[in-house]
Parts: C-alpha cells; sequence; structure tokens
C-alpha cells in the first residue's frame, strides 16, 4: 500500500541514467552477497562455536592461510572491475557531444538564473528539448554551489572562479527537480528548481518567445555600452586584440606561452585582464572584477563566441609570433 | 588442567585496597595528575558531555526532518545545529575518544608500563582539549556558526556572518592535543615495552593505536596550516582562497581533505584495535593472520594520505587525477576488508561468549561491513557523480562513524570497564542497550541510503514531499538509538557504587592489563612483568597466569 511512497530509484529521465543505475544495482548485489555470507558466516560461527562450558577454550586449530591469500587477491580484482566500470562512466560524462544545445547557469545565493542562446533568461526553472544533449556552462556569483539533477543521475559544483561544464541528454518529458547539492548558506535547501523537459517543437514555441534579442547580440550590445569596440576594433589599428575568429584558438601570451581561447580565458581576460597578456600589446585594459554581473559575463561570452566563425579583415595580430 | 587454571585466574585479586582511584583525594589530585589512568577518566567525563551535546543536536535535526517543511527550526538554526553536530562529534567525540579514553588508560597496561611516556604532556592534551571544548561552548553560546564542519570557502570567509574564527580556532587547539597524544603514544610504543614484549607479541589495539599515532602526528598540522589560512583570509583578507582575491576555493578542498580524509583513520582504526581485542577475549583465540591484521593498520595509515580527493570527483578536479585518487580508493579499501575476513575466520573453532563486548563487536562488525562496501559504491566515479553530497554519504559516514567506531568504543568501554572502575556492570540492561542500539542505528541510517538514491541531498532544512517517508523512519530510529546511548550511561554510573566486584580478569582474558588488579594500582604493577608469550597465546599465557597465582 505504501509502496509508491518507497521510490527505490528516480525516473531514469537521462540517456545516463540507467547506466549509473545498472552499476548500482551490480554493486548492490555483489557487496550485497558479500556481506550477507559474511553476516551468515559470524552468525553460524557464534551459535555453532558458543562457549560451553563457561570456561571452555577455543579448539587448537588454525584455518588455512592460503586464505588470506584469496581474501587479498580477490577483492582486488572484483575491485578493479568496479573501478574501470565507474571510471568509463566518469570519461563519458566528461566529454560533452559536439552538437550539443548551449545554456548557461549562474548560481547565486539562493537561485539558479539559466540563459538561452537565443537570449531567454529563467529563474529556477530551466526548459530544455528532450533527446537532444544539452550542455551547462556555468559559474557562480558568490559561494560553491552545486547544480544537481537526481532524475539526470547527473551534478557538478558551480564555483565563482571558473566556469565549468556539464551535459545530459533527457530522453523523457516531464517535470524533474533541481536542487543544489553544495551547502550554500541560510536558505541551501530552498535553492531549488524544476528542469521541464519538452517535444523539440514545443521548445521551439517556446523559445520564440523570447524578446531581449539572442544571448549574443545582448553581449553586442554590452560590449558597445562598456565602450569595449574602442580597442577591439577588429582590425590591425585597435589597441586591443582582434575577437573576430578568436574563440577557441591558441593564444600567444606575452611571457611566450600560450593558452586556448576558451570559455574561461574569455572570462579571466574581462576581469583580470593582465593575468594572460597577449603578446604584442600593452596591459590598458581596465579589470571589470566587480563590475560586472555573471549574467553580463555570460552575455559577453556568447558575443565573442559569435565571432569565431568570422576572419579578421585585416593580418590578425592576435596570433603575432604564435608557433606556427 | 587449563580450564581449572582458569577459573582460578577468574576468581583471584578481588583484592580491595590501594588502588589510582583512592591512592590521593580531592580535585587538585585529579587535576594535576600525571597518572595517566585518571586522565583517561577526566577525558572519559569530558568526552562524553561532549558526546550528549553532539546528540542533542543531532535528535534536534531529526525532529525538525519529520516534516518535509522546515517548521521547528529556523533555516539558520538547522544550519548551525548540523555543524555544531559535526564538529563537535567529529573534533570532540569520534577524534579523542577511544585513543584519549581507552588507549590512555588501557596502552600502558597492554605494554606492561607504569604511564605513558610523557605524563605531564599527556595531561597538557587534556588541557589543550578543555580549552579548545572551551572555546568551542564560548562559540555555541554566542550564537554558533553554519559552514558545515568542513568550513568550504569561499562561504567560510567572505560570507558566513557566524562565529568562523572562534569554531576553526578551537578546532585548531583541539588539533594540538591530538598531535600530543600521538606522539606520546609512538613514544611509549617504542620505549616502554615490557621486557619480552617484542612488536608481534603486542595486542593488534596497540599496533591500531600506534597507526593512528601516525596519522594524527602528519596529518593533523595539516589541519592547523589550513584553519590558520582561513582565519588569515577570513580576517585580513590575504587571498588564499578566494578568486576574487587570486586564491583558488579547491586549493582549500584540498588541503581540508590532506587531513580530513585520514582523519577518518584516526577515528576508525583505534576502532579496530578494539575489535581485535575483544574478538580475541570473547573466542579466547588467537586473532587468525595476526601479522595481517596487525599490517593492514600500518597499510590503511599510509594508503589513508592518498585519497583524499575522493571527496571533489564532482568539485572540479581534473579527469585523471580522479581517476587516480578513485583507484588509490578502492586499494584502501582492501586492508579494511582483510580485517573483517580475519575476524570472521577467528570465530571458526573458537569458544565463542556472548557476552556484551562480544556483542556490540557483533554488531560492529556488520555495521563496519555495510559502512565499507557503501564506500565503494561511493569511489566508483560514475556513480558518485549522482549520490555525491547527498544522503547516501550521510548514511555511508555514519556507518563507518557511528556503526563503526562507537560501536566498538561501547564494546571496549564494557570490556575495559571492570578494569577501570573494578565493578560489573548488569548484563542484562548492557545487553538490552546493545540490541537497542544496533535495531536503532540500522532504522536510522538505512533509509538515508534509499533517500540518498532518489536524491535527497544532504544539509536540507526542508525538502521535497516524496522524502518523507524514509525521513519519518529515520527519526524513529534515531529516538531508539537515542534510548540504546542513554542507557549505558545510566547502568555504567550505577555500577561505579552498586556493581559488584569485578575481580582481576572477570572475562577470563589474556593480555597484561589483566593480570594486575581492579582497579589498578597507581603504579600499574607491583612488579614488572616478564612477557613469555604471543599476544591472544591463551595456553601458553594461562600457564603463566596460572603458575603467578600459585607462587
Amino acid at each position: 500500500m505504501m509502496v509508491a511512497d518507497f521510490p527505490l530509484w528516480p525516473d531514469q529521465a537521462s540517456t545516463f541514467a540507467a547506466d549509473v543505475d545498472n552499476l548500482y544495482i551490480f554493486l548492490i548485489l555483489v557487496t550485497g552477497a558479500v556481506s550477507v555470507g559474511v553476516f551468515l558466516t559470524i552468525f553460524y560461527f557464534a551459535i555453532k562455536f558458543r562457549r560451553r562450558p563457561e570456561n571452555e577454550l577455543a579448539q587448537e586449530y588454525e584455518p588455512p592461510h592460503m586464505l588470506e591469500a584469496a581474501w587479498i587477491v580477490i577483492p582486488s580484482i572484483i575491485f578493479m572491475g568496479i573501478f574501470v566500470w565507474g571510471s568509463w562512466l566518469y570519461f563519458h560524462l566528461a566529454r560533452v557531444p559536439d552538437d550539443a544545445l548551449d545554456i548557461y547557469a549562474t548560481g547565486k545565493q539562493w537561485m539558479w538564473k539559466f540563459q538561452h542562446p537565443t537570449g531567454q533568461r529563467e529563474i529556477n526553472t530551466l526548459h530544455v528539448p528532450v533527446n537532444r544533449p544539452v550542455k551547462i556552462t556555468m559559474a557562480s556569483e558568490d559561494v560553491i554551489h552545486s547544480l544537481y539533477f537526481p532524475y539526470f543521475r547527473t551534478k557538478a559544483d558551480v564555483l565563482p572562479s571558473r566556469y565549468r561544464t556539464m551535459w545530459f541528454q533527457a530522453k523523457q518529458t516531464g517535470r524533474f527537480h533541481i536542487f543544489c547539492a553544495e551547502y550554500c548558506g541560510t536558505l541551501h535547501s530552498g535553492m531549488i528548481g524544476w528542469v521541464e523537459v519538452m517535444e523539440p517543437a514545443e521548445y521551439q514555441k517556446w523559445l520564440a518567445g523570447g524578446t531581449e534579442g539572442s544571448l549574443a547580440s545582448q553581449g553586442e550590445q554590452l560590449f558597445q555600452k562598456f565602450a569595449c569596440h574602442t580597442c577591439h576594433t577588429n582590425d590591425a589599428t585597435g589597441r586591443g586584440p582582434v575577437l573576430l575568429g578568436l574563440y577557441g584558438r591558441d593564444i600567444a601570451l606575452s611571457d611566450d606561452t600560450t593558452v586556448k581561447a576558451d570559455d574561461n580565458y574569455i572570462r579571466e581576460s574581462i576581469l583580470m585582464p593582465q593575468a594572460k597578456l597577449a603578446k604584442g600589446f600593452q596591459p590598458i585594459m581596465p579589470t571589470f572584477q566587480g563590475q560586472m554581473s555573471e549574467e553580463d559575463l555570460i552575455k559577453l561570452l556568447a558575443y565573442v563566441k559569435s565571432l569565431a566563425s568570422s576572419q579578421p579583415t585585416a593580418p590578425a595580430a592576435v596570433t603575432k609570433g604564435a608557433p606556427q | 588442567m587449563s580450564s581449572a587454571t582458569l577459573h582460578d585466574v577468574r576468581l583471584s585479586g578481588a583484592a580491595t585496597g590501594r588502588n589510582y582511584f583512592n591512592e590521593e583525594y580531592g580535585a587538585l589530585s585529579w587535576f594535576f595528575t600525571k597518572d595517566h589512568k585518571r586522565i583517561a577518566i577526566l577525558y572519559l567525563i569530558s568526552v562524553s558531555i561532549m558526546f550528549v551535546l553532539g546528540g542533542f543536536f543531532a535528535m534536534m535535526m531529526r525532529i525538525e526532518l519529520l516534516t518535509p517543511q522546515g517548521d521547528l527550526l529556523t533555516s539558520d538554526t538547522y544550519n548551525k545545529f548540523f555543524t555544531l553536530h559535526g564538529v563537535v562529534m567529529i573534533f570532540f567525540f569520534l577524534i579523542p575518544v577511544v585513543p584519549a579514553i581507552l588507549g590512555n588508560f588501557i596502552l600502558p597496561l597492554q605494554l606492561g608500563a607504569k604511564d605513558l611516556a610523557f605524563p605531564k604532556i599527556n595531561l597538557l592534551s587534556w588541557y589543550l582539549y578543555m580549552l579548545a571544548a572551551a572555546v568551542g561552548l564560548i562559540v555555541i553560546v554566542n550564537g554558533g556558526v553554519d559552514t558545515g564542519w568542513t568550513f568550504y570557502t569561499p562561504f567560510s570567509t567572505q560570507y558566513s556572518n557566524t562565529h568562523v574564527f572562534g569554531t576553526t580556532f578551537a578546532g585548531f587547539i583541539a588539533g594540538f592535543s591530538s598531535i600530543l597524544t600521538g606522539f606520546n603514544f609512538i613514544v611509549t610504543i617504542h620505549r616502554m615495552r615490557a621486557p619480552g614484549l617484542t612488536w608481534y607479541r603486542l595486542p593488534l589495539f596497540v599496533w591500531a593505536l600506534y597507526a593512528a599515532s601516525i596519522v594524527m602526528l602528519l596529518a593533523t598540522p595539516v589541519l592547523a596550516i589550513t584553519l590558520v589560512m582561513l582565519m588569515i583570509e577570513r580576517t585580513i583578507g590575504v587571498g588564499f582562497f578566494d578568486p576574487a582575491l587570486g586564491g583558488d576555493p579547491l586549493l582549500y578542498q584540498h588541503m581540508f581533505w590532506f587531513y580530513s580524509h585520514p582523519a577518518v583513520y584516526i577515528m576508525i582504526l583505534p576502532a579496530m584495535g578494539v575489535a581485535s581485542d575483544v574478538v580475541a577475549a570473547f573466542t579466547r583465540k588467537k586473532i587468525f593472520g595476526y601479522r595481517f591484521v596487525a599490517y593492514s593498520s600500518l597499510a590503511i595509515a599510509f594508503l589513508g594520505f592518498l585519497v583524499w580527493a575522493h571527496h571533489m570527483f564532482v568539485a572540479g578536479i581534473s579527469v585523471y587525477s580522479a581517476m587516480i585518487f578513485a583507484f588509490l580508493s578502492f586499494f584502501v579499501a582492501v586492508p579494511s576488508a582483510i580485517k573483517v575476513f580475519n575476524w570472521t575466520a577467528t570465530l571458526y573453532r573458537a569458544s565463542v561468549s556472548w557476552q556484551t563486548p562480544m556483542m556490540y563487536i557483533l554488531g560492529f562488525i556488520g555495521l563496519f561491513t555495510i559502512g565499507g562496501v557503501t564506500g565503494l559504491f561511493l569511489a566508483a566515479l560514475g556513480l558518485d557523480i549522482h549520490v555525491h553530497d547527498t544522503y547516501f554519504v550521510v548514511a555511508h559516514f555514519h556507518y563507518v562513524m557511528v556503526g563503526g567506531t562507537v560501536m566498538a568504543y561501547l564494546a571496549g568501554i564494557h570490556y575495559w570497564w571492570p578494569k577501570i572502575t573494578g565493578r560489573m556492570y548488569p548484563e542484562w540492561w548492557a545487553r538490552l542497550a546493545a540490541l537497542l542500539v544496533f535495531v536503532g542505528f540500522n532504522l536510522t541510517f538505512f533509509p538515508q541510503f534509499i533517500l540518498g538514491y532518489v536524491g535527497m541531498p544532504r544539509r536540507y532544512h526542508a525538502y521535497a514531499p516524496e522524502f518523507q517517508v524514509l525521513n519519518v523512519l529515520s527519526t524513529a530510529g534515531a529516538s531508539v538509538l537515542a534510548v540504546g546511548y542513554l542507557l549505558p550511561i545510566i547502568y555504567l554510573v550505577w555500577s561505579i557504587w552498586f556493581g559488584r566486584p569485578a575481580g582481576r580478569n572477570p572475562w577470563g582474558a589474556v593480555g597484561l592489563e589483566w593480570t594486575t588488579s581492579s582497579p589498578p594500582p597507581k603504579e600499574n604493577f607491583h612488579e614488572t612483568p616478564v612477557v613469555t608469550w604471543d599476544a591472544y597465546d591463551y595456553p601458553a599465557m594461562m600457564k603463566a597466569m596460572g603458575e603467578s597465582q600459585n607462587v
């Protein structure tokens, strides 16, 4: 009668969920069998060899010492099997599919903010299409949070220091929990929400409801507002590096190392421009630390990303001195 | 022959007379004592008070969690209670409980020594513990702390408005108490063994304390460094961990777990030592694979230093470092498995007594096994992503720390109580308490494994309604567990005045501690014992003890 109140695991709402549950069930069976075996053996021995009479000593008997080798080697082999299986899943989850839909998340005491490439913003609710990989790029505005989708069997800590990514592919439509899993202060248990998994057509319809323009175009407006364009003129005359075609490339730095222009590099170069200065440029850019919200950073990032496929009109100053 | 000798040993030694209790009187004779036995009693009283305090916070949380919405406590109070529950139970109960109470009392006795190597440092350890506890209590009275016992940055350094500095300062001081105890034990075990007591003749409790002491000595300073860095960042804003100041919050986690993972072995290793001694005594048999069990303690102490980042699999470390830490985490499980299998094998053709200490240890083996195998779930990387920071983790470490350490401590305190006080406790009540603790524990914590897998995160003041049934079960179990824990406090205290005299060796156990009177005299032994038998060598030791009785 109460069975419905005793779920043993949540619905398998992502492609990853069944893989995790299979390992879980395997581990329950193996460790359960070993544990029950140990318990029954202990119980059997403790009753069969119980003390009688009161001052009885134990029998002089030593079990064969080969047993030691057996219970060192056999568990080790089983452990290695579990290790390989668990690592395989972990690697699978670390590799984000190329065709994943880009969504951005910001954790903040005590809410989740999501931004879609088309410009929609939502708080504590995330709309995603079913059967399509979704990549979430996320950062925190304050303390460490952890974005947890129990029905998708995945979570990742959200850091204030840098972007992290996670991905999932929902395989059934519906409404599923979002929790914050890393303790973050007073309303930690209130930092919750829902992920709404929709049919692709419905998702498109939902996206069309947006009015503010795409994330990249919102980023472009900020680019103008913060007067970034006065130096990043996107031709060889600018005092700042050309941003066209920059995203994803290797950048030569003033200390003769190179760095890949990924999300975290763009973020750091806005917040702390002097940290990794591109070769051939003066350290004249002001810091935007504390002046720009995570959401604005994401918009700018989306804008810089949108320039990735464009080619600079003049020889790219930014790759000057890059190893060929 | 041997059984007749055994009987003689059990009846003799009921002598009353001079002992460490009645040697001197007055409060000052206790507060300035250098006697390891009296210091153990001081620890017994203070650690028990901290246990009741930590238990109070736990009970309040469990009552709050009866309903999905937050009603009994405010969010801030709830957050402070789980933080204080963790801080009190870990730094002031689990770390000192077995080494500082049972180890302090029993270690010199098992070595045939008059005291620890540095009796004054031993007293200093207790004063440091009390100072730390006093700072902790001042923090609690002034409003507490809400960071979780892990003090993760940047929450603890930049965002929490509670008494983070005071709490970490208390942890810092308590750490020195632990360092000094570990140092004292190591020197004592090396230098103070009785003639003939070679390393392989040592009881396994001594091996376990030795391994734990190494961890205390090497890991605890890192905690001290980490907490000092945290205090500096919080007060004067030097950016070690705060990204806004150029720091890295993950550095804090690495440093914190570099201590705090080995710290779980400080908590469980001595408990495993108690288990070995109790299994031997209540089977009247040498522990099967003595050397494997002894070396597995050292292996755990060593490997325990190499697995800290398994607390950080979803925190943002590289996949390759996660893989290495997962691999090593599986290996630290092997020596624990060795112990469980060896204890089990010892029962074969043994003379198994179902007296209270053994009941606790049989419970310990079962609960520790469940705690151990669920650690494998957490070490499996892909699975940890789902269960990390859920109630699955809470259940796992309570099975190890409460099902393991607390059960073994209760076994140990019942086993050595006649030696410590010279009195027997009422066996029927003790067995009832052991049963209540076992049943209550499982009812409290087993539902939490399921709760974690269905996705309830830890440290949640309010939760989704579908988690309620399991939470109610857990709270019901906690109330049974609370009764199980209160009973021993009552009947053990009662027995000090009303228990029947225990005599020298009520269990018919071997070990040097059972060759002296109960309670032991101030100098432990009237003459230095000479050891000619292996640990747990029942026939040989019975013969030797019988002969010494006949002289």
